[in-house]
């Protein structure tokens, strides 16, 4: 009888779950902080770091893309217009929890303080990464869009399972939120209340296709209430604003509070790589309004407002963007170095019967190749 | 000694890995409180609690893609894709991921994943469950891929998949589900490791080189054989990746003469690989061409018609005598197939 007597009237159950679904949804206005009197708050160390990050991220950016043009990377996937993503990503993170990038999220890796040239393995043609992902707790880059969403859920659901203190930030772009495991990774963390962030950095393009075309919702923080996760829209290009809202929605999932959705507005300078002309799918226009909203500009605009930026603040992080740079030309210029008979390794844990025939094959293959020496001819 | 079906002991094995290693997960779709639709998973969820045998969303992708993370993290999964043609949706997941984290991070981060699939057909289901796909994992580089066609292996087998450090895609035989063995859950048995074929029947007449759902129809033949004078030899492959091309060689060596048989369709199947491989090394021993019994190069079948499709003894016995006997009048040869055999 108690029961029937405390139960909640089903009309009043409906207005109960509407809020709860009202609660979800986005903020229609995006999160911006710089500039702000929310802003006025942050930390004046934080604020200049934020800076050295972002300065020396956005020459990251430029000094591989000019490798690439040389002919030192297979291509490039830049983030130039996205260093506030990728700087705050890195920033939110403590070393037990995991990062899982996309093949654009390179900078957010070195922000994590991983050696550059393992991060650009993938990009420059060597074995995949060079990292050790358990060590680092950052997966390797995923090239193919979203799959490595339902990773992050897994891993953030076996962390819980084993009571560790263990959040997952997993990247993606806007193309990415189209994909089948976009929605079955968001699903599954949303399901077993994983301790895990989504953050899609909406640049605008999948490759050509333009946003427009790549999802009728009212924005892409939506998509996270259908699986009834709080989703929230944040300014890309204000490395503070992102901050915040990755740092609200870390903080929730390591109290037990489920995953978060957070999108990202900002816009990809470069074209999708090297290979791509964006000329023939965007106007100069448009791109000349984002420079005007370029994340390293907004941030410099507070710091001086806020008498925070002077001329030794400038030199000491175009110094430190100088000795990277100088750094990649001369490590990525060096021989990579690779042993042909390393292509039998790590396939299995041991090799088959069948690999060791392709692995002798191959070795009497480069003796053959050494014994002829340069002038040994392609037919033997 | 009890007379025990495959599937009870895929259910002893998979009860010993979860208490014997806290590492071992179990998650895929009607896993827990059903024990799976074809009740391999039953009375785990109650014994070990639900998060060791997990129901999880219905996609197959983001099972697949879950239990990617969970290795990462230092479990052991073991993935159930419920019927063979429903794990499609989960072949991204497995082909570029799981097949190649362990080479992509150079050997730091190995998959110790177990996806079960039960395959092939035989059972009067509706499409999209009786396909047998052992063909698209084989030919995906850094998964192994071990079927078994007994009781004994059953429980063994797959034992050993979850204590493997390598993604196996362990594939069960749906027809062999309810076959019997006098088996005990108490004293299993030793049984080879993967990678080893076995020879279930000696014989010096010719071999039959088959697995899985395959291997009841071969022994069946061979009884068959053996009163036209023939005798068969029967090689249970039991492990299509990696391949024991020793003991298939050494049958064939012996016997001159080679049929494989399998399910799945012919063309591009794994017969086609094993015909190559045994005669890429046996040629010289060969008195005849390698044949191939299999199943038809269609989608398949509805149920009613799925006995025209599948492989079975007269068709084995036919191919066997269409192996080129020297003690044959000319001209006989191929002449007695009714059915169709790649010759």
């Amino acid at each position: 009888m108690t029961q029937l007597h405390t139960a909640t009237h089903p009309h009043e159950a409906d207005a109960a779950a509407l809020r709860a679904r009202e609660a979800l949804l986005p903020e229609v206005r995006a999160l911006r902080v710089l500039g702000t009197e929310q802003a006025a708050g942050a930390d004046p160390d934080l604020l200049l770091s934020f800076h050295r990050r972002l300065v020396t991220g956005r020459r990251f950016n430029e000094q591989v893309t000019t490798l690439t043009r040389q002919g030192m990377l297979a291509g490039y996937p830049s983030s130039t217009g996205q260093e506030a993503c990728q700087i705050a990503a890195a920033q939110v993170l403590r070393p037990q929890d995991w990062l899982f990038p996309t093949y654009r999220d390179a900078l957010a890796v070195v922000a994590r303080d991983i050696d550059p040239l393992q991060v650009l393995g993938l990009m420059r043609g060597d074995w995949h990464n060079g990292y050790d992902p358990r060590e680092t707790r950052t997966a390797p880059l995923c090239t193919p869009l979203a799959t490595h969403l339902p990773h992050a859920a897994g891993l953030a659901h076996a962390a819980r399972l084993a009571g560790d203190d263990v959040v997952a930030l997993a990247l993606t772009g806007d193309g990415g939120t189209s994909e089948g495991d976009f929605h079955e990774g968001l699903n599954f963390a949303a399901v077993q209340r994983a301790p895990v962030v989504f953050l899609v950095q909406n640049n605008g393009y999948a490759i050509s296709v333009p946003l427009h075309k790549q999802s009728a919702a009212p924005s892409l923080a939506h998509k996270g209430v259908g699986y009834g996760m709080p989703s929230t829209l944040v300014d890309g290009n204000d490395v503070l604003a992102v901050h915040t809202a990755l740092g609200a929605a870390v903080e929730r999932a390591r109290g037990g509070g489920g995953p978060t959705l957070v999108e990202a507005l900002t816009y990809r300078i470069d074209a999708h790589t090297n290979a791509d002309d964006s000329t023939r799918y965007r106007p100069d226009s448009e791109v000349e309004r984002w420079r005007r909203r370029d994340p390293v500009l907004l941030l410099e605009r507070e710091l001086q407002e806020r008498g925070l930026l002077d001329e030794a603040v400038r030199e000491k992080a175009e110094a430190e963007a100088d000795a990277l740079a100088a750094m990649l030309r001369r490590r990525l210029g060096a021989p990579a170095g690779l042993d042909p008979m390393d292509l039998f390794e790590h396939v299995f844990a041991e090799p088959t019967s069948q690999l060791l025939e392709q692995r002798d094959m191959l070795s009497e293959e480069l003796r053959l190749d050494a014994s002829q020496g340069p002038a040994g001819g392609a037919h033997r | 000694m009890t007379r025990t079906s495959m599937g009870k002991a895929l259910n002893t094995a998979l009860r010993d890995a979860l208490r014997e290693d806290p590492a071992v997960h179990i998650l895929g779709e009607d896993v827990g409180a059903l024990g799976g639709v074809f009740r391999v998973t039953d009375g785990l969820a109650a014994e070990f609690g639900e998060s060791r045998c997990a129901d999880t969303p219905l996609a197959e992708s983001g099972i697949l893609g879950s239990a990617v993370g969970m290795a990462m993290y230092g479990l052991r999964p073991v993935v159930e894709m419920q019927f063979d043609a429903f794990a499609y949706p989960a072949f991204e997941q497995l082909v570029s991921h799981v097949a190649r984290m362990r080479n992509r991070t150079r050997g730091r981060l190995p998959l110790p994943l177990t996806i079960r699939i039960p395959y092939g057909g035989a059972i009067g289901g509706v499409e999209h469950h009786s396909d047998s796909s052992e063909a698209y994992y084989m030919h995906t580089p850094g998964l192994q891929v071990v079927t078994p066609a007994t009781v004994a292996d059953a429980y063994g087998l797959l034992r050993a998949a979850i204590a493997c450090d390598d993604p196996v895609v362990f594939l069960e035989p749906k027809s062999l589900y309810w076959s019997k063995a006098d088996w005990s859950e108490d004293r299993p048995g030793e049984v080879p490791p993967p990678g080893r074929a076995v020879v279930r029947r000696e014989g010096r007449s010719a071999t039959l080189l088959t697995y899985g759902p395959a291997l009841p129809m071969c022994l069946e033949a061979a009884d068959a054989a053996l009163a036209d004078g023939r005798e068969l030899e029967v090689v249970d492959l039991r492990s299509l990746v990696p391949f024991d091309d020793e003991t298939v060689c050494a049958s064939v060596r012996k016997t001159g003469r080679a049929i494989v048989v399998h399910e799945a369709a012919g063309f591009g199947g794994a017969g086609a690989e094993i015909a190559a491989r045994v005669t890429e090394r046996c040629f010289h021993r060969l008195e005849a061409p390698v044949l191939r019994v299999t199943g038809l190069d269609i989608p398949y079948p509805p149920p009613m018609l799925e006995s025209h499709h599948l492989p079975n003894a007269d068709r084995i016995l036919d191919a066997v005598e269409r192996l080129q006997w020297s003690d044959e009048p000319a001209g006989r040869t191929g002449e007695r197939g009714r059915h169709a055999v790649d010759a």
